[in-house]
């Protein structure tokens, strides 16, 4: 009886969402003021049965209920309870009903901090919304039901995927799509304006931090799916150009665009057209990505057309969504108004460059990614790309991206004479020059030009960044200044320079482990002591040790320098009791500057076995520098504009929703 | 007879069984340094055929240990990594590089992000130069009067100076 009230309710969300769609949009044409207040009512309501939903199904796997196919695909009774509410996004079905639960949560908090933004706008906005929500809860009900049931009911569940068996990965779903539906927001946002025909600063103004929220999300979601491939799959990298992380790469590049983009619209003006496209294409990449993922279409073509329902109904959706926003917006967009003037030498150019580069980078992750499918169905011949391909083109075109951080974020709106930006990063330059020179020497990298580029690089983004927080406070008083700056209106300000020396921080991990990494691949009786970079790796043998649904193959190693005791490694090769496919447990003693990972390979007999040993110096620092990245984010949202921007949008809002209210100057504080 | 038995057994071992049976990377050891770096390229290039997605070096499917052991027969033999890349692509298609092929047929993927990047270029600069042809925005008289109202307002002269 339980899982039918999850159905039922997934229906109830399915009727609100069609009236959210319909009923506020077609009030705020007619100007029908009770038509347009129903919206936020209707979220709260569609919200509601949602989360009823989820919870049911979550209940479903704790109860261990096999009458439910998908709980019998994916739950067991000796799973660990974690891993069996996690196992609720664990696979296809499951995955889309977080997705219709997140985006009504966006929804709800939309409605909710909205009070100030006119109601013409929030019906607009909470209609889009509802129409994305309609397309997932109709694919959900027609195609993925999560609560089908089987008759007769198995007396055992197949388990969760053992490699989603992980504490990380049991988080990075959730973050991954509050990412991804994040930029529903920003999407609806767009398709309302361009609906309204208004586009200004105020609209920009709205659209950003829940962009930046979105964005801080995806930024911290792909960060731990790679630090999660990273100690589960025992193969020592971070980042393989998988279709899988690919197609969440791509949103995060536009979205990063995105962000810059909407940063030129509040305070010029210009870029109006450019800011809605990218918005429509963050999300539509999004919507592509959680596609992409689930529907198989990736490992085949073939195996896509297999599940034929699935796949007709994904693509009509695509072409839905994709195909009717670009329309609204060729329709729409040639009436919105350029916006601002700027000079060649400008804030606004060097921006311009960051998004043209940004949008190639994702372009291009399109095209690898697709490329084997496409050359497959035109039948051109199998073809495969890899990391090979992805890393010439990044490392070609990503050091102008780093480039232009420190010059972009030094120049002034409008114009910028040259002799100022000569002036202001002269000396960062040579000093990141001479550093970049530096590290060729013998010493260091015996002439290896990819560690002086990426060194010297983010050297160039630290030291350009500390000569335009100098060139800053020495406008505001100093430090008391800063401290008045960090109180107030600088947040933004100071959360750009966090996230940016995220990438300083990036560019200098990823050059350490590619360039200094080490492996060794070797047989290891117990007893048997490796070296690698100075550390010795001292094998104990390997003994059993039975978990609560897997038997472990436990290796313990003594990792050693100059013969003192640094760490003791205990990875792991389990066997789960139901998918006997083995899994690994990498050992990782983790440092600021350099991990020493062990993961075990196979038993050779006689106690020896097979292993990988890896030094990876400066890894954590990429993951590290995502932290950064996101703390930018939510430092920048955090900015007094944001705040005082809602208690005074009751009067920004008569310039763009168009209604005869005289400006209330008075509410601002 | 004992002896010869085992001493028969241990050549039979000795001619077939050690290079074959290679359990982890390491035991594939070559003379020459640039050969070894040779053979962790082309595998590390080259996709383990039944797997999703993994490496020939990566993998330890039963086909990627055959493989792996072939290509090191090769080598030894005194083949070169564009051998072993020939012989590999022969008998499996480009579907085994990680690295495709440059040949007309990848031309679209080898050159695209360039002719993108060249049209993002183009479509940009034409946008600045139609920008300092135009006139900025004008507000219509409604419009100017709220933004009037709006400025007299100090705090946004503090956001403006970013």
């Amino acid at each position: 009886m339980i899982p039918e009230i999850g159905h039922y309710a997934l229906i109830l969300a399915l009727s609100l969402a069609i009236i959210q769609a319909i009923i506020p949009l077609a009030g705020s044409y007619t100007n029908t003021h009770s038509w347009m207040a129903l919206s936020r009512p209707l979220v709260w309501g569609q919200l509601l049965f949602l989360t009823l939903s989820t919870i049911v199904l979550a209940n479903a796997f704790l109860a261990n209920d096999f009458s439910v196919i998908y709980v019998a695909q994916h739950g067991n009774t000796k799973l660990p309870d974690l891993y069996k509410i996690s196992a609720v996004w664990g696979a296809h079905e499951g995955s889309l009903l977080l997705w219709a639960f997140l985006l009504a949560a966006w929804s709800a908090a939309i409605a909710l901090f909205s009070r100030n933004l006119p109601l013409p706008v929030v019906a607009r906005v909470l209609s889009v919304m509802g129409m994305i929500s309609i397309g997932f809860l109709l694919f959900l009900l027609l195609t993925s039901n999560p609560f089908d049931r089987t008759f007769p009911v198995p007396f055992e569940g197949r388990e969760l995927n053992p490699m989603l068996q992980d504490p990380g990965l049991a988080i990075h779903p959730p973050l991954l799509y509050m990412g991804y539906v994040g930029f529903s927001v920003a999407f609806a946002f767009s398709i309302a304006a361009l609906l309204g025909g208004k586009l200004d600063a105020s609209w920009a103004r709205w659209s950003r931090p829940w962009t930046t929220v979105a964005w801080v999300f995806l930024t911290v979601g792909i960060a731990l799916g790679s630090w999660w491939a990273y100690y589960e799959l025992g193969w020592g990298g971070w980042w393989f150009w998988d279709p899988v992380e690919n197609a969440s790469l791509m949103p995060w590049l536009v979205g990063t665009a995105l962000m810059h983009s909407l940063a030129v619209t509040e305070k010029r003006g210009a870029f109006k057209s450019w800011t809605v496209l990218l918005a429509l294409f963050a999300f539509s990449l999004s919507l592509l990505g959680t596609f992409l993922v689930r529907s198989g279409v990736l490992t085949s073509v073939h195996s896509f057309a297999s599940d034929p329902e699935r796949g007709v109904f994904i693509l009509i959706f695509l072409l839905v969504a994709i195909g009717g926003s670009l329309m609204l917006y060729a329709w729409r967009a040639p009436y919105i108004s350029g916006g601002g003037r700027f000079d060649l030498i400008s804030r606004e150019t060097f921006l311009l460059g960051n998004n043209l580069l940004l949008s190639v980078l994702a372009g291009l992750i399109l095209l690898g990614t697709l490329a084997p499918l496409i050359y497959d169905a035109m039948e051109w011949g199998k073809i495969s790309v890899g990391f090979p391909w992805f890393n010439k083109m990044f490392v070609l075109l990503t050091p102008f991206l780093a480039l232009l951080i420190g010059v972009g974020s030094i120049s002034r709106w409008k114009h910028t004479d040259a002799a100022f930006l000569v002036k202001q990063l002269r000396v960062a330059f040579v000093v990141s020059l001479a550093f970049g020179l530096l590290t060729l020497l013998p010493l260091f990298s015996d002439g290896n030009l990819m560690v002086g580029l990426g060194m010297g690089l983010a050297m160039w983004v630290v030291t350009s960044h500390l000569v335009n927080v100098k060139e800053r406070l020495k406008h505001k008083a100093g430090f008391n200044g800063f401290l008045r700056d960090l109180s107030g209106g600088g947040r933004s300000y100071y959360g750009m320079i966090l996230a940016h020396m995220g990438v300083a921080m990036f560019i200098v991990g990823v050059t350490m482990v590619s360039n200094y990494g080490i492996e060794q691949d070797i047989r290891m009786s117990p007893g048997d002591t490796a070296n690698i970079a100075g550390y010795d790796f001292k094998f104990e043998g390997v003994s059993e040790f039975p978990g609560p649904n897997y038997n472990a193959h436990r290796g313990r190693f003594l990792i050693s320098k100059d013969g003192e005791q640094i760490a003791i490694l205990l990875p792991e090769k389990r066997t789960y009791f139901v998918q006997t496919r083995p899994m690994t447990e990498a050992g990782i003693d983790w440092g600021l500057t350099r991990d020493l990972y062990v993961s075990l390979g196979e038993s050779l007999g006689g106690g020896d076995w097979s292993m990988r040993l890896y030094y990876k110096p400066y890894i954590r620092w990429i993951w590290i520098a995502s932290i950064f990245m996101g703390l930018g984010g939510l430092l920048a949202i955090t900015d007094r504009r944001y705040r005082t921007a809602r208690k005074r949008a009751s009067s920004t809002s008569t310039l763009t929703a168009g209604s005869s209210t005289p400006a209330a100057a008075e509410s601002h504080s | 007879m004992m002896f010869v038995r085992s001493f028969l057994l241990s050549l039979f071992f000795l001619v077939f069984a050690t290079p074959l049976h290679a359990a982890t990377l390491a035991e594939y050891t070559f003379e020459d340094p640039q050969k070894a770096a040779d053979f962790r390229e082309v595998i590390d290039e080259m996709r383990c055929l039944v797997c999703q997605n993994e490496s020939l070096a990566g993998s330890n499917a039963e086909l990627a240990v055959d493989l792996r052991n072939e290509i090191f027969d090769m080598m030894t033999a005194g083949q070169g990594k564009d051998d072993v890349i020939r012989f590999m692509v022969a008998r499996y298609g480009d579907f085994v590089l990680y690295d495709p092929p440059m040949k007309p047929s990848t031309y679209p993927l080898w050159f695209g992000p360039l002719v993108l990047l060249i049209i993002g270029a183009l479509v940009l600069i034409r946008a600045l130069r139609k920008k300092s042809v135009t006139q900025e925005t004008e507000l219509s008289n409604d419009e100017q009067q709220r933004l009037d109202t709006l400025l007299k307002q100090p705090s946004d002269s503090k956001d403006a100076k970013k």
